[in-house]
């Protein structure tokens, strides 16, 4: 009985085999890459969710072009030369375009993959620098250094102080690439930078002279181009001291709230710029919100509308370029690479983006406040 | 008033220095050894306090006591299991490698029992801010029990070491392990002693420097044991007040470095200190100099 059973599956699989390779050509695949197991397990599978939310959307609206899209998303485990696995497993599938991949790290050495083979990338969140750096290369979020340019546009746009002081890690790329980018937009604001202090990677628990300083120079907002677990201990000393500024930071705050045994009454009031906000109350943010709870029994965070917008972006800039999927990835990449310069898209995670050549977003920046230990849209 | 706010956050930050560098100078003292893994027992210590008050559900002090039970267990396994069978090896090395190798296997089981996840450390302090000034001198209660926790171990230990019998039979053992076994002291049980003692100490810091400083992870022990260790050497290594001393200098350097010379460079100015100090007195500030005996 069992043996029938098997010869009946393998039967069945020959058959979808045959199905898959008469389709051949006559479907688009786009490939996805991230982290499903590990420490970043919650980034990939986000994306990897959200990404097949748009697609099955899409091929229900009749495809792009009028040809169907096939997804297929490989486990990278935050890990660079995995993601180089996955990409090579994703090529011998037939790969056309990459929706990927999802961290900077392997974003970095996945690129130089796709730039020697000249595959069009769009990565959701791979926010590096170096992440996008060959022409081929392009992202839905901002990088690294623009959330200090952004997050300073919004301070000063929204007046939400007069006397900013920030406090960083100068021993991070990320955090020190912020501050430098704030620093350089803040002298366009209406606003003072009072003080500026470091901390490094080996005294990262004393605060104690930074907000002293801060408190000193009369600032009434902190801006904290930081991780959520020094924030945490920022949030904690600065009540310590009765000091109650505003603090405002970029996503790496998002997490502050689950850090085990934090006061999140702490954390009111807090401000953070993210590009998406799953309580924001329009139309698209709540039908994508209550989509995705419906199918993954999971609230969506920023990593899931990036990857949504980010296969959106690639249906508009297909449609716009007229690719089709019987034509060689060299051309359609030649053909996405302008196309993405022209397309202007309505997204979760900003309206009217458009995309510069060097693969970078214009959008205007969103921010949310904790508010009752939640993140509230502003 | 910014300067005494600083002076306040120094000896803060110095008081856990020195309850830390007291366990390094006492086992250093009496065993010779630099116990690495010093640190680390601090970092066990307040995962137990945060096991037992945030899980188990026990009142504060319950929690330290156990704390200090399961780091003095501890500790005098380490010495057991890890140290008292090479402290006759040929190079006095041995046990210093092994004690970085108890460090990082410290580091590693806890990261493989709690996660790499930062957790907040409730305080366990219980005690007002004191308000000067008008509210612009503000000492946080957890300021304050660290200067007093501080004071009262040192000159807890200080009686202990000159008035007890077991405190005589550690100067003895610390001035020449051979005579002393000879003169019928238990030289193995007295460095046991010395280790638990150490290690009840270090539960105690852990608990305070968490509290102080309320984020715990695998990693927390490290760089202040680092630094205690600085200070203990500052202080002149096996001396008890100039454990004190050392730490507490150390953290107002610390604290005035970032605040009036660069915030990034304030361990490179700690480290600079200690550099020079040693150049002028190689002993440490009140450590003492002793001839070798030929």
């Amino acid at each position: 009985m069992k043996k029938t059973v098997r010869f009946a599956s393998a039967a069945m699989a020959a058959t979808m085999m045959l199905s898959m390779t008469a389709m051949a050509g006559e479907t688009f695949k786009i490939g996805g890459i991230g982290p499903i197991s590990g420490g970043a397990a919650i980034y990939g599978q986000a994306v990897m969710n959200a990404s097949q939310m748009a697609v099955d959307e899409i091929n229900a609206a009749g495809g792009i072009n009028g040809y169907q899209v096939e997804f297929s998303f490989q486990d990278d485990e935050h890990d660079a030369e995995k993601s180089v696995n996955a990409y090579n497993t994703l090529k011998d599938w037939g790969m056309q375009m990459l929706l990927g991949t999802v961290t900077s790290t392997p974003c970095i050495a996945v690129s130089a993959e796709t730039a020697n083979d000249n595959m069009f990338q769009l990565t959701p969140s791979g926010s590096a620098v170096e992440s996008i750096a060959p022409e081929n290369a392009f992202r839905v979020c901002f990088s690294d250094p623009a959330q200090g340019t952004k997050s300073a546009q919004y301070i000063g746009e929204n007046a939400l102080a007069t006397k900013v002081a920030v406090i960083y890690n100068s021993s991070d790329v990320y955090s020190s690439g912020i501050y430098n980018n704030f620093a350089t937009e803040a002298a366009n604001q209406g606003f003072e930078l009072v003080s500026a202090e470091a901390f490094t990677e080996d005294s990262k628990t004393d605060f104690s002279v930074q907000l002293q300083k801060a408190k000193d120079a009369g600032a009434d907002l902190v801006f904290l181009p930081i991780y959520y677990t020094e924030a945490s201990l920022i949030l904690t000393q600065a009540a310590g001291m009765d000091y109650a500024p505003t603090f405002f930071g970029c996503d790496g705050l998002d997490g502050i709230l689950t850090v085990e045994g934090f006061d999140t009454a702490l954390a009111e009031g807090v401000m953070l710029l993210t590009p998406f906000a799953a309580d924001a109350s329009d139309e698209m943010t709540q039908n994508f919100v209550t989509a995705y709870k419906e199918a993954y029994t999971d609230v969506p965070n920023q990593f899931a509308a990036d990857a949504y917008d980010g296969m959106y972006a690639i249906k508009a800039a297909a449609e716009k370029a007229g690719v089709t999927p019987d034509m060689e990835v060299s051309d359609i990449c030649e053909a996405m690479k302008t196309a993405m310069t022209e397309i202007t898209i309505d997204g979760l995670t900003g309206t009217g983006m458009t995309w510069t050549a060097d693969g970078e977003p214009n959008k205007a920046p969103k921010a949310v406040v904790i508010k009752d230990g939640a993140y509230t849209a502003m | 008033m910014s300067f005494l706010n600083y002076l306040i956050s120094g000896i803060s930050l110095g008081s856990v220095y020195a309850i830390i560098a007291l366990g390094y100078t006492m086992v250093y003292g009496i065993a010779k050894m630099l116990n690495f893994a010093h640190g680390d027992v601090i970092m066990v210590g307040a995962y137990t306090v945060f096991i037992a008050t945030a899980s188990a559900g026990l009142p504060t002090i319950p929690a330290i006591i156990l704390s200090m039970i399961v780091c003095t267990a501890l500790g005098m396994a380490i010495e057991k299991v890890a140290y008292r069978p090479l402290r006759n090896a040929a190079s006095p090395l041995a046990v210093l490698i092994t004690a970085i190798g108890v460090s990082y296997l410290l580091q590693n089981l806890a990261l493989l029992i709690f996660g790499s996840n930062t957790k907040s450390f409730t305080s366990a302090v219980n005690f007002p801010a004191i308000k000067l000034a008008g509210g612009q001198l503000n000492i946080t209660g957890e300021t304050s029990v660290t200067i007093l926790a501080c004071v009262l171990i040192m000159i807890g230990l200080t009686l202990f070491i000159n008035k007890t019998k077991p405190g005589q039979a550690m100067l003895a053992v610390s001035e020449d392990k051979g005579a002393a076994q000879l003169m019928g002291i238990n030289v193995n049980g007295t460095i046991a002693l010395t280790f638990a003692i150490g290690s009840a100490l270090a539960a105690i810091a852990g608990v305070l420097l968490c509290s102080a400083y309320p984020s715990l992870t695998p990693y927390t022990g490290s760089m202040p044991g680092i630094k205690a260790f600085v200070a203990a050497v500052f202080g002149g290594i096996g001396s008890v007040p100039g454990a004190m001393i050392g730490g507490i200098l150390l953290g107002i350097i610390e604290i005035f470095g970032k605040a009036y010379i660069s915030s990034q460079m304030a361990d490179a100015i700690v480290f600079a200190v200690l550099i020079v100090v040693l150049l002028v007195k190689p002993t440490g500030l009140m450590g003492k100099k002793i001839q070798e005996k030929v």
